[in-house]
């Protein structure tokens, strides 16, 4: 079982092509789309979280490039700096994914990375500067 | 039963005081009753962490062979403009001074990474810090320009200095246009997307003694990590608001200008704060010790997050236009739980003020009165009280 964040490139020409549904119907794949900009005429970005098989998930890859799709791992790695952190919470109503939440017991900012979709909209609401961004090839 | 602050002096002296923090004081007073509690506590200590842009720190740089004279010149610390309408040496650094170059809200939202607070910060840290000035020649004072590096060691004096800290209650704030906002309460999503506040709610000090019976001018205090003292009332000291029952007030109220030897504070309670799309500030950590002089006292320091009421205010109309409107009020308790109700509406919570931070503050203040290294004072003035006629007042516009 492979699962994985991956970023897709569009080159204008395939914008208008199915390609993620071929990868739920040709290779089993599961997917969620974490972002999403695909406009018509203009090359398009996908961010995806992938699961399925081992061999279906390379073979999937295999045929999104072949398709002209540029395929990266995700390499924005977002953390929480907790020696600068303060525990405000000022980044909590902002996360739109839960991943930066109070705890109830000790009022401290967690930062759950698993859920995290690298969105960085949390990065400069953050008042001292506690959330860093990193690449991560 | 009541006791003066010499008792609790000599008690704090022989390591036989009773400290609590307000947290602590909140379950003594509900299992024991106020009689009780004021018999055993004698000291209950509180605290906040937040955002106060009314801070600033005031230093002496020495003088240079040949002399110059700041006052009068444009003065800088590592870029950003420093104050220096005062004598030869003398410059005051303000918590949101900018560097002239910064691009400010010209590529919005600006992102405000370095000001006055940082300037402060890492002044506090011990960092080595680029001055530069130019000015004009006297014939006492014949320099025209000085380029240095300084450090906190090697000044005269360095004093921290803010007219307005340690508001008594904040508002609320949210959105209620279409359009997501950048204001001094945070990010603020469009349509109640979210609400941000900034209280440490029962830690926080004028919300333990709200009629400001035993802060006054002269109480000693811990400030950014050392000690300093209560100057003043703040600026915009508002006593005269609505209050509860308890005599909390329901909207800002009381503030504290307060003061202290910046050599002895630290960084980690002196943190220069960028907010997005507004500017920078200083976040400043004080605890202010409250003796139990009286049941009363032990009454008001009980107060918890539920009954400490505030108010909701839209920033995207009401607040930028100065139209004084409330959406309703909250307590602090369905504000730290993280979500709350807005006209059927549930909407997430933010803090600016740390309340983990304000909890260690109030820890850090029952820690050194415990160990007998500080002593509680007699304030030498009351603050203006809620029954005086004291207020904060808007600008009327004249014509000139």
């Amino acid at each position: 079982m492979t699962e994985s964040k991956v970023v897709l490139h569009f080159p204008p020409h395939l914008v208008d092509k199915p390609l993620i549904y071929k990868l739920s119907r040709d290779f089993d794949l599961e997917f969620n789309i974490l972002k999403a900009s695909v406009t018509p005429q203009e090359e398009g970005i996908l961010v995806l979280e992938l699961k399925g098989d081992d061999d279906n998930f390379q073979r999937a890859i295999a045929y999104l490039k072949e398709n002209g799709v540029d395929v990266q791992a995700l390499t924005q790695d977002i953390n929480l700096n907790y020696e600068l952190c303060t525990h405000c919470g000022l980044c909590v109503p902002i996360c739109p994914v839960s991943a930066l939440v109070k705890d109830g017991e000790t009022d401290e900012v967690k930062f759950v990375k698993e859920k995290c979709i690298a969105c960085e909209l949390c990065v400069k609401v953050c008042p001292y500067n506690a959330i860093e961004v990193s690449l991560n090839a | 039963m009541t006791k003066t602050i010499q008792e609790i002096n000599e008690k704090i002296k022989k390591g036989q005081a009773v400290v609590v923090t307000a947290e602590e004081m909140i379950e003594i007073v509900r299992k024991k009753g106020e009689k009780q509690a004021a018999k055993e506590v004698d000291v209950v200590t509180t605290g906040t962490f937040g955002p106060m842009c009314s801070s600033g720190a005031y230093i002496n740089i020495g003088h240079t062979k040949p002399k110059i004279k700041l006052g009068g010149g444009e003065v800088y610390i590592n870029g950003v403009e420093v104050y220096a309408g005062f004598a030869a040496v003398d410059i005051y650094i303000g918590a949101s001074s900018l560097p002239p170059d910064d691009p400010r809200n010209k590529i919005y939202p600006g992102e405000f990474r370095y000001g006055g607070g940082h300037v402060i910060e890492e002044l506090v840290a011990g960092k080595d810090l680029v001055l530069t000035a130019t000015t004009y020649g006297t014939d006492c004072y014949p320099s025209k320009e000085l380029r240095t590096l300084i450090n906190i060691r090697d000044l005269n004096e360095a004093v921290l200095f803010n007219p307005r800290n340690c508001y008594q209650n904040y508002n609320v704030a949210v959105n209620l246009s279409d359009r997501i906002i950048y204001t001094y309460m945070g990010t603020l999503k469009p349509k109640l997307g979210n609400a941000n506040y900034c209280s440490a709610g029962q830690l926080s000090p004028l919300l333990n003694d709200p009629y400001y019976k035993t802060i006054g001018i002269g109480t000693r205090i811990f400030l950014g990590g050392g000690t300093g003292y209560i100057a003043w009332w703040g600026t915009q000291h508002n006593p005269g608001v609505q209050r509860s029952e308890n005599g909390v007030p329901l909207s800002p109220a009381g503030t504290l200008a307060v003061i202290g030897d910046l050599k002895q504070m630290k960084p980690e309670w002196l943190r220069g704060t960028s907010m997005l799309g507004y500017g920078v500030t200083l976040t400043v950590g004080i605890g202010i010790p409250i003796p139990v002089l009286s049941e009363e006292i032990a009454y008001y320091t009980s107060v918890k997050d539920e009954e400490i009421y505030t108010q909701i205010v839209d920033y995207s109309k009401c607040y930028p236009q100065g139209i004084s409107e409330s959406l309703g009020q909250v307590n602090y308790a369905q504000l730290r739980s993280g979500k709350i109700r807005i006209s059927n509406k549930e909407v997430p919570t933010g803090s600016l003020s740390s309340y983990v931070k304000a909890r260690e503050i109030a820890n850090i203040l029952k820690e050194w009165i415990k160990q007998g290294k500080f002593l509680l004072t007699e304030p030498v003035e009351k603050l203006p009280q809620a029954e005086s006629d004291y207020k904060f007042k808007p600008l009327k516009i004249r014509e000139i």
